[in-house]
């Protein structure tokens, strides 16, 4: 478990440097900071003097060398807007996003988990082909789009609810849909096509020869086998609980990390694109060490591989 | 002998969406109480089909028709309460590959523990040593331990043990059990077809003992029902079918089985396969691949008729030789 760990960690450091170089190079060979910043009328001094004190006026790996050295520091920079710790700039929008994404999280579970097992034990039955057909939507329509359309219907036209902003938990409903809707649509034919795999397996036949009732067969039999592929979409979920609301927060102004990323990026902002990122990272890595160890707690071939003597 | 299960004019019909399939046509069979009956036939020609739909355990998109009956109760659209009633505890079944039988993410223990629980009212302590004692009877060493192993930590052989285990803990009237060994390998296969030997000896259960091999169930059955197609083509006593086959198809196998002395082997001598359910040829099922086919062979289904006592064969040469 130990060595698997350890692996397991150096292959996250790996993927954050890999992150941490590639946001460098896009970042910095596609536009210039100084000019995005200050815009390109201002004076030349200005502009001279801002990027000697960003240090943007040195050779491109020596900016490289000293970034990285920084972050292995622990330093993650300022910003070049506002001069401010990244950290904090990042760490202000965190609350707003989770404020979304965590909601959105348990109404997928909620929905998608159900739906896709009820459509599972219903296969072929009209339950079953509108909940895939809810569901192809669900996630064939960009969340911008649905975004717009729940707007336009629930603020443009019945006035119920507020397009944007984050006044209140009211204004948090419409992007919480939207967020929720296409991840409940994939969650929804996952766990499907998870459930419909176990019930075509022998033991469920074995557990329906033995005398069990089907609800039991289902909740007993079923359930734990299927829960087995369905955690690693979950996972993944969770995973982009900080990141995965960019163009939501875009499209109802919502405060959050999306939006700050959204910004820094436009203006280059080095410093806070790599924190977001890093943050990013993190959680993914974090997601993925968590379904690692779920695994092997419901699936006991994970854990022990051991086979007795024949007879 | 008094009959324990009926199967009466068993059909199954299988909706597989564009059209209906059938895979069983009107089959009957009798278990005595205490018999031990083989079904034999080649892969596909529906015995465990019947079993299943017996038990009705084939799902939604099989329609069974006809009639089953244990001791007299019908179980064919009887409410699902009454089928749970007879699953395990009246009649139990066992299948052909343990390893997949088994669900893997709950301990032995637990799989027994189940059934336990469910038809004697057994639980925790109670169950677990009543669990042990199963497994010491199907000849599992160790058996303590092997309670909170994993299927996966198993053998196939041990897996199978568990599955009787298992299927004794409802102390059943009959146990069915489908190509319990053709997942195993041969000292394996042995051991397991004695201890089923062994277990119908002593506690008196009927059994149906399914094989695509005529020689796992000859040593096995008191009587064997050859199957083919969907269709019980000759039913006899043991001995009798040995020595008196009246079906070609049977005769075919009986070829196919090796020396008594030499290893067992695949059913290879009868050319060609069994006809897919959706392409029956008009007529006797197997006409096709018949050595001794009549022209009267293609134009109507030969019904099963009597060939001597206790012996049935569903051929029209078996008519000719009673009226000549
Ligand atoms: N669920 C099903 N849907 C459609 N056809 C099936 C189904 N189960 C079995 N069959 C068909 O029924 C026939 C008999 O199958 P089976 O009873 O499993 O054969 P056996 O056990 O004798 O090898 C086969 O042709 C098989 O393809
Ligand atoms: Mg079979």
């Amino acid at each position: 478990m130990l060595r698997y760990l350890s692996t397991r960690l150096v292959r996250a450091l790996l993927t954050i440097c890999f992150v941490v170089t590639f946001a460098f190079v896009i970042l910095r060979l596609s536009g210039d900071p100084a000019l995005l910043i200050l815009s390109p009328d201002a004076p030349p001094e200005a502009i001279e003097a801002f990027r000697k004190s960003w240090g943007l006026d040195r050779p491109v790996w020596e900016q490289y060398v000293r970034y990285f050295g920084a972050i292995a520091e622990g330093n993650l920079g300022r910003s070049m807007r506002d001069g401010r710790p990244a950290l904090d700039l990042v760490l202000e929008r965190v609350p707003a996003t989770l404020a979304l994404t965590i909601p959105a999280l348990i109404l997928k579970l909620v929905i998608g988990i159900p739906a896709g097992i009820y459509a599972a034990l219903h296969r072929n039955k009209l339950a079953d082909r509108m909940t895939m057909l809810f569901s192809v939507a669900g996630f064939t329509v960009p969340s911008f789009v649905l975004g717009l359309v729940l707007v336009l219907i629930f603020s443009v036209n019945l006035g119920w609810l507020p397009s944007g902003g984050q006044d209140s938990w009211i204004h948090g409903i419409l992007p919480v849909i939207t967020l929720g809707t296409a991840g409940a649509a994939v969650l929804a034919r996952f766990t499907r096509s998870a459930m419909l795999e176990v019930l075509g397996q022998p033991y469920i036949r074995t557990a329906s020869a033995k005398g069990l009732a089907w609800h039991r067969v289902v909740v007993d039999h079923a359930l734990p086998n299927a829960a087995i592929p369905t955690v690693t979409i979950v996972g993944f979920m969770v995973g982009s609980l900080v990141a995965g609301a960019v163009v939501v927060e875009s499209v109802f102004s919502w405060p959050g990390v999306g939006r700050l990323l959204v910004v820094a990026v436009a203006n280059r902002d080095l410093a806070v694109v790599q924190t977001i990122l890093l943050f990013v990272a993190a959680t993914m890595v974090c997601a993925n060490l968590t379904v690692d160890m779920l695994y092997g707690w419901i699936d006991p071939r994970l854990r022990t591989r051991r086979v007795a003597g024949a007879g | 002998m008094e009959t324990l299960v009926a199967l009466r004019g068993l059909t199954v019909d299988f909706d597989v969406g564009h059209r209906v399939i059938r895979a069983l046509h009107g089959v009957d069979i009798t278990v005595g109480k205490g018999e031990a009956v083989g079904l034999v036939g080649e892969s596909g020609s529906g015995k465990s089909v019947t079993w299943l739909a017996a038990l009705g355990l084939l799902g939604p998109r099989a329609r069974v028709r006809g009639s089953v009956t244990l001791a007299g109760q019908e179980l064919l659209g009887a409410p699902a309460r009454a089928l749970e009633a007879v699953r395990g505890r009246r009649i139990a079944m066992i299948f052909q590959d343990p390893a997949s039988a088994l669900n893997p993410v709950h301990r032995i223990g637990r799989q027994i523990g189940e059934a336990l629980g469910l038809h004697r009212g057994l639980d925790g302590g109670a169950a677990r040593a009543e669990a042990r004692r199963l497994l010491d009877r199907v000849g599992i060493a160790d058996a303590a331990r092997r309670l909170t192993d994993y299927p996966h930590q198993l053998s196939g052989g041990m897996n199978q043990r568990v599955m009787i285990a298992m299927a004794l803990a409802g102390e059943p009237d009959m146990l069915v059990a489908d190509e319990p060994t053709t997942a195993l390998d041969a000292t394996i296969q042995a051991q397991i077809l004695d201890l089923l030997r062994e277990l119908r000896r002593d506690g008196g259960m009927s059994m149906v003992l399914i094989s695509h091999d005529l020689g796992v169930v000859a040593e096995n059955s008191d009587r064997i029902c050859v199957m083919y197609a969907g269709r019980i083509v000759e039913e006899a006593p043991t001995a009798e079918l040995f020595a008196a086959p009246r079906h070609p198809y049977t005769s075919g196998l009986l070829a196919a089985l090796p020396d008594l002395d030499g290893p067992r082997r695949r059913l290879v001598a009868i050319p060609g396969t069994v006809p897919e359910p959706a392409h029956l040829p008009p007529g006797c099922a197997f006409a096709p691949r018949c050595p001794v086919v009549l022209p009267v062979c293609a134009t109507a289904v030969p019904p099963l008729e009597s060939a001597g006592p206790g012996h049935r064969a569903a051929c029209v040469r078996v008519r000719r030789a009673v009226a000549a």
